[in-house]
């Protein structure tokens, strides 16, 4: 029996790319990432650097799924509109995105960010015109949400900004 | 699309494995082979492209074999003469280089 683990854990949605790193930490450590949850990461004993740990936001796309099986990578699990994947290390460098790629998956994720944060926003202007208490609470995560947009759109500009030299 | 721009090198390097019909991961293979190892194809943004290039026609999904789940791909004669304006671009790139650096390059 596979002996195994769950961690909770919490990373804001800037910091994805913080949370890959950390799942590609914790398999050099003998932890392959094999399920996730609501902040919860489950993990099973693993040769140290056997897996490399990929995740991405995308939307539902079952062609996509069955590509990555195809190439040899393993879905591991949805959270919400993120995706996990792990592949042997030992077949290679396991990358999702290029230059271009990665400016596009920042553009997807600023897109969710903008829809949600004005959802709020409109849903916590209402509730509170209407003196209806929770109104503040929408009104926060808008802000939340809008904070969340500006780290993304600086992690783009930062690429852009490469892109323009390289490729 | 202006058929003056340049490729990019995932683009040039999926038409070049595609002479011969292969699959996604197939493609991985063989750009890292006529590389030498170099170029890695990375798996979403290849993923994004091969769709992109069936759209443009540059190549195609062969029919699905029997009993197999694996897509098929091949260069198209489109695709072919695309990547043959690229090689000329590319020598015209070189010769530039050359021609400036020639006697300087270390």
């Amino acid at each position: 029996m596979t002996e195994r683990k769950t961690v909770t854990k919490w990373f804001w949605v800037w910091e994805f790319d913080k949370e890959e790193r950390w799942l590609n930490e914790m398999a050099m450590q003998g932890w392959a990432l094999c399920g996730v949850g609501f902040c919860r990461y489950s993990f099973e004993r693993c040769e140290p650097g056997e897996y490399t740990v990929r995740l991405e936001m995308r939307e539902n796309d079952p062609d996509y799924l069955s590509f990555m099986e195809e190439i040899g990578a393993e879905y591991l699990g949805r959270m919400f509109k993120w995706i996990y994947f792990r592949k042997p290390a030992a077949e290679g460098t396991f990358e999702l995105f290029d230059l271009d790629a990665k400016i596009e998956h920042l553009s997807r994720i600023a897109k969710m960010l903008w829809v949600v944060g004005l959802a709020n926003l409109v849903i916590g202007v209402c509730n509170t015109i209407s003196l209806h208490g929770l109104g503040v609470i929408n009104l926060l995560a808008a802000t939340l949400l809008m904070y969340a947009l500006g780290r993304i759109e600086g992690k783009k500009e930062a690429l852009e900004r490469e892109r323009e030299v390289h490729e | 699309m202006n058929k003056d721009f340049a490729l990019t090198e995932t683009t040039y390097y999926i038409l070049l494995s595609l002479t011969e019909p292969r699959h996604g991961y197939g493609i991985m293979q063989q750009a890292e082979a006529l590389s030498n190892g170099r170029v890695r194809l990375a798996a979403g943004t290849l993923y994004g492209a091969l769709s992109t290039l069936c759209e443009k026609g540059w190549i195609l999904l062969l029919p699905v074999v029997e009993g197999s789940r694996k897509k098929e791909y091949m260069l198209t004669e489109k695709g072919f003469d695309v990547l043959c304006g690229e090689i000329e671009r590319l020598r015209a790139l070189l010769q530039s280089g050359d021609a400036v650096l020639g006697g300087l390059r270390k």
